[in-house]
C-alpha cells in the first residue's frame, strides 16, 4: 500500500495529534483511575501547610543584659463553614471580652482580603497568653475555632526604643518583594529589628497535613517527609550599656535632644538617648496601631531618633575642627594670639562675650573666643598659597569631611542621616560665582550657617580628639549570636587629614575649659570632677526654630579616653547650662556608676524646658 | 446577496458548533475555578467569570465580524497586519507593562492586552502569503532564510519579552513547514535531538556515548549486514577498554574514568573511517558524523543546560525528568495540578464541588491550570470529552485545510492547526505532569480576552478562507 505524496503527509500529522493524544489520554487514565496516591480518599487529598514560627533573637546590651526578649500571645482563627451556632456571651466571658467585641470581630474577619469560609482566618488578634487559657480548655465546645500561638516583643527594661526599633506586621509591598514573607508575618522596621533582620528573625517551618473537605487534619502527609524544623532566631550582642542608657534617658526627661556616647578604642556606642523617648512596649500587641498613631501625632515627634536623623548647626564645639586645620594648613600656630574686644569688627563682624584679651590657641578654646576663630578661618580660606577662596575653601571642606562630616558614618541602623557641608558650587549658586569671600561665610568659623551634622557625627568628633586623630566606623552590635566576643563587622579605622601632634593643643584647650582655674575664663567648669579629667567644648548653637540649643561635648579621661560623649538640648540655652552638666553626669556614670553631685542630678532631673521651644521670635 | 447566501450554505457549521462548545465549556471551568458560595451570580463583573462572559461576547461579534468580512483581504494584507503586529510587540517591548516576570502587556484602562497572542495568526497569514506563490518552493537556501525570518521575528521578541511560552509556540510552524515540503529527516532529526537532549540530563554521559555507538553500529549492519565486522571491532574496543581499566588498576595510575570509553570510541571511528577509505563504503562517512555530531550535541547539552537556561526552566525540566524533586518548592504548581486532576477519578467530584481547587491550592488556575478544574471536577470521562472534542477540531481543520484549492488557504489552514495543536498538547501535558510547566492557554478554555480573541479571529479566518473555496476562481 502506498500513500501518495499529499495523503502521505496529511496522514503523518493527523498521526501524529491522535498519538500525542493518545498518550495525554493514557497519562490521564494512570493518574485519574490506576494510581491511587492521587486520591487516598475522596475526602482527604488537600494538603495545609501549617508555618512553624522561629523565636526572634534575643538582644542583650553590652553586659549581657537582656534588653529584647518574647512572649507567647495567641492568634484566634476560625473557619466560617465549621463554626456552629454558639453561646456568645460564654465565649466573650471566657476571652474577657465583651460580646460586642466578638460581633465585630467576626464582621471585620470577613472583609478581610482573600476571605473564605472555608480557610482559616484570624478573628481576634494577639490575645494574651492568660486570657487563652481558659478558653483554651473550653475549646472544644466552639468547633470551627483555634488558637494559634504566636510570639511578640517583650521589653525586659523599658530603655533604648529608638536603637532596638520595632516590628510590624508586614504588607503586601514587602510580601512581593520578598517571598520569604507572607501574610501575618513580621518584620523589623525600624532600628536593630529592621538593620539586623536577617539575623532576628531565624527560618520559618512548615508541616504539612494532608486535610479534608472540611479542613480537618487526617494526619502528616508521607510521614513528615517535607516537614522543616524552624530554626531559632540569632541574639544579638549591642554595644549599650543599659544602665548608662537609662540614666541618659533620665537626665533627658523634660527636655528635647540626644545624648550620643561612644568609647573612643572601639567606635562602640555606648548610649544613645533620642528625647522625648517612648515606652517601646507601646509598640507591642493589639494596641499598637492606636499607639502608634498617637505618637506620629505628637507634636514633639517621640519616634523620630534625633541622634542619627536630626540635623543641628555644630556650633562653637566646631571651633576645634577648624583650630586643627589651621594648625595643619599653617594658618595659625599654637603660640598665634589675637585680641578681642567685645567681637570681630570686619565686614559684618561676629560678636564674642567678655574674656581676658589677646588670647593664644589653647586659651581661645578654652574660652570660646569667636573672634579668635573668625581670624583663622579667614587666614585658612584667603592663604596666599590656594590662590582663591574657592581653592581655599575647598582645601578646608576637604579637611572637614575627613571628620566624617557631610557623610554618612554607616552606623549599624537604619536612615541615618549624613549632614551638611556646603560646597563651592553651593555658594555659586546661593550668592553668584565670585560673589562670596571668607567674609561672606565668616558663620562657618563659629560652627553656624550651612554647616549641618548630627549628634552621632558630632560624637564622632570628640573621639575622634580622644583619639588624636583617627575615628572606627561607630556601631551598635558588637556580636550576632551567644558569644559576648565581637564576630562582626570589624570597624574600619579612618584617619583625619590632620596630624596627630596637632591635636594636643586642642585637649589642651579642652582641658583648661572645663578644669581651668575659677576666673580664668573657662566656659565649662560645670563639668569638672575631682577624680576625673575631663575634657570638654561648649556649644550654643543659634537656629530659626527658637532659642539657642545647648551643646556639649567631651571625653573622659584624658589620658586614656574610655568614653566620649555628644549632648544636644534643644532650645536650652548656653551648653555650659545643661549639656554640659548632663554629659559630666553621664561620664561620672559610666566610669564611676555612682553620682557623687546629688545637687546636679537634681539640678537636671527637675529642669522642665519644653516650654522654651517657642518663645523665642 | 448571493454572496451572503454562499457564505451561509458555505460555512462549516461544524467547526463552529465545536467552537462554541468548547468556549461554552471553558467558561463553565472558569466559574467552577473561580466560585464561591459568597460570589455565585454569574454576572458578577467584579469576578473572572463576570469578566470572560464579556470577552465571550466580544469574541462572538469578533467572529461574525470576521465571516462578513472579504475573504480576500487576508490574503492581499497579510504582510501589512504582520507589520502592524510586529509594530506592536516592539512597542510592548517599550510601553509594556509587567506581569509574571513577563513585560507582555499592553495596558488599555482598566484592564490589557496582550499583542503576542495576535502575533500567532499574523505570522501564520504571512507565512500562507509567503509560500502560497507556485513558484515558491521549499528547497533553496533563501526560501529557508525567509521562512525562518517571519517565524523567528515575532518569536525572538515575545523572547526577549521573557514569555518563552508563547515563543515556543512559533516552533510549531515546522508542521506547516513539513506539510509544504521539508524533507521528513528534519522532523526526524529534530525529533533525535530532543530525545537525545533530554536522555543526556537523564543519563549519565558514558551511557549515552556507548549507547551512541552502539546505535550507529546497529544502524550499519541492519543496512550492509556486515555483523562480522562490526561485532569484533565493538568486541575488540570493549576489550580495550577493559584493558585500559586493569592497567589502571594495577600500576595503579591515576586516570579519569572518562578515558576509558572515550578512547576506545574514538579508535572506533578512527578505524572505521580508515575502513570506509579502502572498503569504499561512503556511508561509513555519513555514520561517522552521525555519531560525532550526536556525540557532540549531547557532551554540549549540559553545557547550553547550566549556562543558558534559567534556573527556574532548568527546575522545571529536572522536576519533569525526576531528577530533582520538591513537591512543596518548585515543582509545586505540578503537583498540586496533578493532585486535582488525579483526585477526580473516573467519574470526578461533580460540577463545583472540587476540592482543590476551592482552596486555591492550585495557582494560575483559571488560566494555565484550568484543565485541573476539568480533571478534578469532571473525571476522566470529562477530560476524555475534552480531549476527543479538541481531538475532532483538529482533525476538522485537517480536512477544511485540505479541501482547499488555494495554497494560501491550505497553508494557513496548516498554520491553524499547528498553532492549535501546540496550545492543547503542551498545556494538557503540563497539567497531567507529562512536561515541564510552560505558561501558555489552553485555547477557549483558558481566561483572558487577548487569548480568546485571538484564537477566535484564528479560527474564523480559515473558516471565510474556507467558505470562498468554491469562487476561487471568479475574482
Amino acid at each position: 500500500m502506498r500513500f501518495n505524496f499529499q495523503a502521505d503527509k496529511r496522514f503523518t500529522i493527523t498521526g501524529l495529534i491522535i498519538i500525542v493524544f493518545i498518550i495525554i489520554a493514557g497519562k490521564l487514565f494512570y493518574i485519574q483511575v490506576i494510581d491511587r496516591s492521587y486520591q487516598l480518599s475522596a475526602s482527604s487529598n488537600v494538603l495545609r501547610y501549617v508555618t512553624k514560627y522561629p523565636a526572634r533573637g534575643l538582644i542583650f546590651d553590652r553586659n549581657g543584659n537582656l534588653l529584647v526578649s518574647n512572649k507567647v500571645v495567641y492568634d484566634l482563627m476560625m473557619v466560617k463553614k465549621q463554626v456552629v451556632p454558639f453561646d456568645t456571651m460564654a465565649f466573650a466571658s471566657l476571652l474577657n471580652i465583651t460580646t460586642d467585641h466578638v460581633r465585630d470581630a467576626f464582621v471585620q474577619a470577613s472583609r478581610q482580603k482573600g476571605y473564605s469560609p472555608r480557610k482559616s482566618v484570624v478573628l481576634l488578634k494577639q490575645l494574651p497568653a492568660e486570657a487563652c487559657a481558659m478558653l483554651q480548655e473550653k475549646l472544644y465546645l466552639f468547633p470551627g475555632f483555634e488558637l494559634l500561638p504566636r510570639t511578640v516583643r517583650l521589653y525586659d527594661r523599658e530603655v533604648a526604643s529608638h536603637v532596638l526599633g520595632y516590628i510590624g506586621e508586614v504588607d503586601e509591598e514587602i510580601i512581593s518583594k520578598n517571598p520569604y514573607y507572607q501574610l501575618g508575618d513580621y518584620i523589623g522596621i525600624s532600628g536593630l529589628e529592621k538593620s539586623y533582620e536577617e539575623y532576628l528573625r531565624g527560618k520559618k517551618g512548615v508541616s504539612v497535613y494532608m486535610v479534608d473537605v472540611y479542613n480537618r487534619i487526617k494526619g502528616s502527609y508521607e510521614d513528615g517527609k517535607y516537614d522543616s524544623a524552624a530554626v531559632e532566631g540569632q541574639n544579638l550582642i549591642c554595644t549599650l550599656d543599659a544602665d548608662l542608657q537609662e540614666y541618659g534617658e533620665k537626665l533627658m526627661q523634660n527636655k528635647i535632644g540626644s545624648i550620643v556616647a561612644i568609647e573612643p578604642r572601639t567606635g562602640e556606642v555606648l548610649a544613645m538617648v533620642s528625647s522625648p523617648t517612648y515606652n517601646p512596649g507601646l509598640l507591642v500587641g493589639r494596641e499598637r496601631a492606636d499607639n502608634f498613631r498617637t505618637l506620629q501625632n505628637d507634636s514633639l515627634k517621640p519616634i523620630f531618633n534625633r541622634s542619627i536623623m536630626a540635623l543641628y548647626p555644630p556650633g562653637s564645639t566646631f571651633k576645634v575642627v577648624n583650630a586643627l586645620i589651621g594648625l595643619q594648613e599653617g594658618c595659625v600656630y599654637p603660640q598665634t594670639t589675637y585680641s578681642c574686644h567685645g567681637g570681630y569688627t570686619v565686614g559684618r563682624g561676629v560678636g564674642c562675650h567678655i574674656h581676658p584679651s589677646p588670647l593664644n590657641l589653647t586659651q581661645a578654646i578654652q574660652m570660646s573666643c569667636n573672634t579668635y576663630f573668625c581670624h583663622v578661618f579667614r587666614n585658612i580660606l584667603d592663604k596666599p598659597e590656594f590662590g582663591s577662596v574657592e581653592k581655599g575653601f575647598t582645601v578646608w571642606k576637604n579637611h572637614v569631611e575627613s571628620f566624617g562630616y557631610g557623610n554618612k558614618l554607616n552606623i549599624d541602623l537604619p536612615n541615618e542621616q549624613k549632614g551638611i557641608v556646603p560646597t563651592v558650587a553651593f555658594y555659586d549658586k546661593y550668592f553668584r560665582k565670585g560673589g562670596w569671600n571668607s567674609l561672606t561665610i565668616l558663620s562657618l568659623s563659629i560652627g553656624q550657617g550651612e554647616l549641618a551634622a548630627t549628634p552621632l557625627q558630632m560624637a564622632n568628633l570628640v573621639t575622634i580628639i580622644a583619639n588624636r586623630g583617627f575615628y572606627l566606623d561607630p556601631h551598635v552590635v558588637r556580636a550576632v549570636g551567644d558569644s559576648m566576643v565581637r564576630n562582626s563587622n570589624v570597624p574600619e579605622k579612618h584617619y583625619t587629614t590632620i596630624d596627630t601632634q596637632w591635636f594636643d593643643y586642642i585637649v589642651e584647650g579642652m582641658d583648661m575649659a572645663v578644669n581651668g582655674a575659677p576666673g580664668s575664663g573657662s566656659t565649662a567648669r560645670i563639668a569638672a570632677l575631682p577624680d576625673i579629667r575631663i575634657c570638654g567644648k561648649t556649644g550654643t548653637s543659634q537656629n530659626p526654630h527658637g532659642a539657642d540649643h545647648s551643646v556639649f561635648f567631651a571625653f573622659a579621661p584624658k589620658d586614656d579616653p574610655k568614653i566620649a560623649i555628644s549632648v544636644y538640648v534643644e532650645n536650652a540655652g548656653f551648653g555650659a547650662t545643661w549639656a554640659a552638666p548632663i554629659a559630666s553626669l553621664m561620664i561620672e556614670k559610666y566610669l564611676r556608676d555612682s553620682i557623687s553631685r546629688p545637687y546636679l542630678e537634681d539640678y537636671i532631673l527637675q529642669a522642665n524646658l519644653l516650654d522654651r521651644r517657642a518663645k523665642k521670635k | 446577496m448571493q454572496r451572503k447566501s454562499n457564505l451561509v450554505s458555505n460555512l462549516d457549521w461544524g467547526t463552529i458548533v465545536l467552537y462554541v462548545i468548547l468556549v461554552l465549556m471553558g467558561w463553565m471551568n472558569i466559574y467552577a475555578a473561580v466560585y464561591s458560595e459568597e460570589h455565585n451570580s454569574i454576572l458578577d463583573f467584579s469576578q473572572r467569570y463576570g469578566k470572560q462572559l464579556i470577552w465571550i461576547t466580544f469574541a462572538f461579534f469578533l467572529g461574525v465580524v470576521v465571516l462578513l468580512s472579504n475573504g480576500r483581504i487576508y490574503s492581499v494584507f497579510a504582510y501589512i497586519i504582520y507589520g502592524l503586529v510586529i509594530l506592536l510587540l516592539l512597542s510592548t517591548l517599550v510601553f509594556g507593562r509587567v506581569v509574571n516576570a513577563s513585560k507582555s502587556w499592553i495596558p488599555l484602562g482598566s484592564f490589557g492586552i496582550q499583542p503576542a497572542e495576535f502575533a500567532k495568526f499574523a505570522t501564520a497569514l504571512a507565512l500562507a502569503r509567503l509560500m502560497s506563490p507556485y513558484e515558491f518552493k521549499l528547497n533553496t537556501f533563501w526560501s529557508y532564510v525567509k521562512v525562518g525570518l517571519i517565524i523567528a521575528i515575532p518569536a525572538g521578541i515575545i523572547l526577549l519579552q521573557n514569555d518563552t511560552g508563547t515563543a515556543l509556540v512559533f516552533g510549531s510552524f515546522v508542521l506547516v513547514l513539513y506539510r509544504e515540503g521539508l524533507p521528513w529527516w528534519v522532523l526526524g532529526v529534530l525529533f533525535l535531538l530532543v530525545a537525545l537532549f533530554i536522555s543526556t540530563l537523564v543519563f549519565s554521559t558514558p551511557v549515552i556515548i556507548v549507547a551512541l555507538y552502539v546505535t550507529t553500529v546497529l544502524i550499519y549492519m541492519l543496512q550492509r549486514g556486515k555483523f562480522k565486522f562490526a561485532i569484533s571491532l565493538t568486541a575488540g574496543l570493549t576489550g580495550l577498554g577493559f584493558l585500559l581499566y586493569l592497567a589502571s588498576q594495577t600500576f595503579n595510575i591515576q586516570v579519569k574514568t572518562d578515558y576509558f570509553y572515550i578512547i576506545p570510541v574514538g579508535m572506533g571511528i578512527v578505524i572505521a573511517t580508515l575502513y570506509a577509505f579502502f572498503s569504499r563504503t561512503k556511508m561509513i562517512y555519513g555514520l561517522v558524523l552521525f555519531l560525532c555530531v550526536t556525540v557532540g550535541f549531547s557532551l554540549s547539552t549540559e553545557y547550553v543546560f547550566e549556562n543558558v537556561l534559567d534556573v527556574h526552566h532548568q527546575k522545571r525540566i529536572n522536576d519533569l525528568l525526576g531528577i530533582e524533586s520538591d513537591p512543596l518548592g518548585w515543582g509545586y504548581n505540578v503537583n498540586q495540578s496533578k493532585i486535582a486532576i488525579g483526585s477526580g477519578g473516573f467519574w470526578g467530584k461533580g460540577y463545583l464541588s472540587g476540592t482543590q481547587t476551592k482552596f486555591n491550592f492550585v495557582p494560575e488556575q483559571s488560566t494555565d491550570f484550568i484543565f485541573c478544574t476539568v480533571g478534578e471536577e469532571w473525571g476522566f470521562v470529562g477530560s476524555l470529552v475534552v480531549l476527543a472534542l479538541f481531538a475532532w477540531l483538529l482533525l476538522r481543520l485537517i480536512r477544511i485545510a485540505e479541501r482547499q484549492r488555494e495554497s494560501f488557504s491550505r497553508i494557513y489552514g496548516y498554520g491553524v492547526v499547528s498553532i492549535l495543536f501546540f496550545h492543547i498538547a503542551v498545556n494538557i501535558g503540563m497539567a497531567v505532569g507529562l512536561l515541564p510547566v510552560i505558561g501558555i492557554p489552553l485555547p477557549f478554555f483558558s481566561y483572558g480576552g487577548s487569548s480568546l480573541w485571538a484564537f477566535t479571529i484564528l479560527v474564523f479566518i480559515l473558516l471565510r478562507l474556507d467558505a470562498d473555496r468554491y469562487g476561487t476562481f471568479k475574482g
